[in-house]
């Protein structure tokens, strides 16, 4: 929030620009960002986006929490891919303890994200749409989104804040039928994912408002710290599933989407491509998965089950015990970083070997992502402002944390 | 639940790309290194960061061409308190380092990175809006997450997590 009072960009004799405010309520600012363009008639001369309004302090809140505690608030940074984080929150944690997840857990979590992906890129694709005038592709990504935030809540209980996985493995085994559930959708979803190009990769309106606008060179992009598909729209393939695969990525077959063009069709194209992909990850998770239980086999770390609280007495000790005062996670520091739907999602936990992490610290791919904005808009047309912002695809809870 | 006990010598690291290239510059710049759950710790004297790092970047042998992230820990109160956190990435390599920087709390301020890395420049700013840590050189020091009139860094230690009220 730094830029309450800009400071004045103009100089005597140069009356040409003017200073145009955007946001933080604009709806084409995907919540609250606030960007300040300086314009030349229909040009832009400079942009400085402006962030902080949705700082909440959740890394400082963090600091007070028990290691199982954290896993709910990690819901809320990114809250359209809560899976992504509650994952990436907990592969750190289990680095720091040296725990075996079983295989059950590991496939359940892929399936888990990629679903998450599917339903963050489908939010995306519909108000990126929506942002340049197509107002029919919302509805139909909407229609899609709602059948999976049904399943999150048939799986989690929650839509959105699901907190479906906990450290050492799943909070809960999938209810019944439910991956014929899943299986019955994604066996449909590519038939969708054609609808919505059939309304947008022909279009000559969509191709005039998308390519070449707003371009980044890969050079640029790598130097912003640019990830994930922002990243791979300019041509650098680096996707972390495939190449530095964590929770079990390796054992699933699928293509990273890569475009050369770096501009917001690119971009476009890789996201959708992006779709299809998960999708087969999901089905490749439900065809291959294995039995066994979704929980480690750490009792003091992982909560008993239910059952076992009512009849063995070291079971209710246990859960006391993790519940009134946590667990001791051995001194250290990790950095885990996972692929998610918006790029290079990090958490960075530092231990002193108590129950409640010492510092966590979200590398936030968004708040990365953001700074290409400039490099993107400087230079092109004021209504290119919105597309550009559309196809970084930002979350601004990310953001600001 | 078994966790080998970190490796901190440095003749046993020196096999790694990042800390042979570093020790064949200068040895005096890598005041200690870690290895520890497969991830590598280089401490780097704070007079060198930005040579250390455009160095790991533009190396052929190590490629370390992404900021993936900076951050800090704040110590309170021991000394030196502060210690800035930089995680890079190598795209072609596909490996990770992590590069510490210790500092006191008389003087926390270290060389900013955004002429090696523009992308430095969000990260810097908000470690320096939450821990108060100042880097120069860097081109718009600006509070990025809390209000431009606020009191105190949040994620320091002594600051109370309900704030002052």
């Amino acid at each position: 929030m730094a830029h309450l009072t800009p400071t004045p960009v103009l100089e005597p004799g140069q009356d040409r620009t003017m200073i145009l405010n955007m946001g933080p309520q604009h709806p084409s600012t995907h919540g609250v960002l606030r960007v300040l363009l300086e314009i030349d008639g229909e040009t832009v001369v400079r942009i400085m986006p402006d962030i902080g309004f949705l700082h909440t302090g959740i890394e400082k809140t963090c600091e007070a929490k028990f290691y199982q505690q954290v896993v709910p608030l990690t819901d809320r940074i990114d809250y359209l891919c809560p899976m992504t984080n509650n994952l990436c929150y907990v592969l750190a944690v289990e680095k720091l303890l040296g725990l075996e997840i079983p295989a059950k857990a590991q496939w359940m979590r892929v399936l888990m994200n990629e679903l998450t992906r599917i339903n963050s890129h489908l939010v995306w694709l519909g108000t990126h749409a929506m942002d340049i005038g197509a107002l029919t592709v919302f509805l139909y990504c909407f229609r899609e989104r709602e059948e999976i935030l049904k399943m999150f809540e048939a799986i989690s209980g929650q839509r959105m804040m699901t907190s479906y996985f906990r450290i050492g493995g799943l909070a809960l085994e999938p209810p019944l039928g439910f991956f014929e559930r899943v299986r019955e959708f994604a066996g449909r979803f590519p038939e969708k994912v054609d609808e919505y190009e059939n309304l947008l990769t022909g279009n000559p309106i969509w191709m005039m408002r998308t390519k070449g606008v707003a371009r980044m060179t890969a050079e640029d992009a790598i130097a912003l710290g640019a990830s994930g598909p922002t990243l791979r729209g300019s041509g650098v393939d680096i996707d972390l599933r495939r190449d530095m695969p964590y929770s079990g990525y390796e054992n699933f077959k699928f293509k990273v989407p890569v475009a050369q063009e770096g501009d917001v069709f690119a971009r476009y194209m890789c996201r959708v491509a992006e779709l299809r992909e998960s999708n087969k990850i999901v089905q490749q998770a439900l065809d291959g998965m294995p039995e066994g239980p979704i929980k480690a086999n750490a009792p003091g770390v992982v909560l008993p089950d239910r059952e076992k609280m009512k009849t063995q007495m070291e079971a209710l000790i246990y859960h006391f015990k993790i519940i009134t005062e946590g667990f001791a996670v051995p001194a250290g520091e990790v950095y885990q970083a996972v692929e998610s739907p918006r790029g290079e999602m990090g958490y960075y936990i530092v231990s002193d070997g108590t129950a409640k992490p010492y510092r966590v610290h979200m590398r936030a791919a968004c708040l990365a992502n953001l700074q290409t904005l400039p490099k993107m808009c400087e230079g092109g047309l004021i209504a290119d402002v919105v597309a550009a912002i559309g196809s970084i695809d930002i979350v601004l809870g990310e953001i600001d944390r | 639940m078994t966790i080998a006990p970190a490796i901190t010598d440095v003749e046993q690291l020196k096999g790694h790309p990042a800390v042979a290239r570093l020790l064949a510059w200068n040895p005096a710049v890598v005041t200690g290194v870690k290895f520890d759950r497969d991830e590598m710790t280089i401490y780097i004297d704070r007079a060198n960061i930005r040579e250390a790092c455009a160095l790991l970047r533009d190396d052929a042998e190590c490629v370390f061409n992404f900021l993936s992230d900076i951050t800090c820990v704040d110590w309170y109160p021991a000394e030196p308190r502060f210690e800035v956190i930089y995680h890079l990435l190598s795209i072609p390599k596909k490996e990770r380092v992590r590069l510490k920087v210790r500092l006191d709390s008389a003087s926390p301020a270290v060389e900013s990175l955004c002429s090696v890395w523009a992308g430095a420049n969000y990260f810097e700013r908000e470690i320096f809006d939450l821990f108060g840590i100042r880097f120069t050189g860097h081109p718009y020091l600006r509070r990025l997450l809390m209000p431009e009139d606020w009191e105190g860094h949040p994620l320091r230690k002594d600051y109370p997590v309900e704030g002052y009220r």
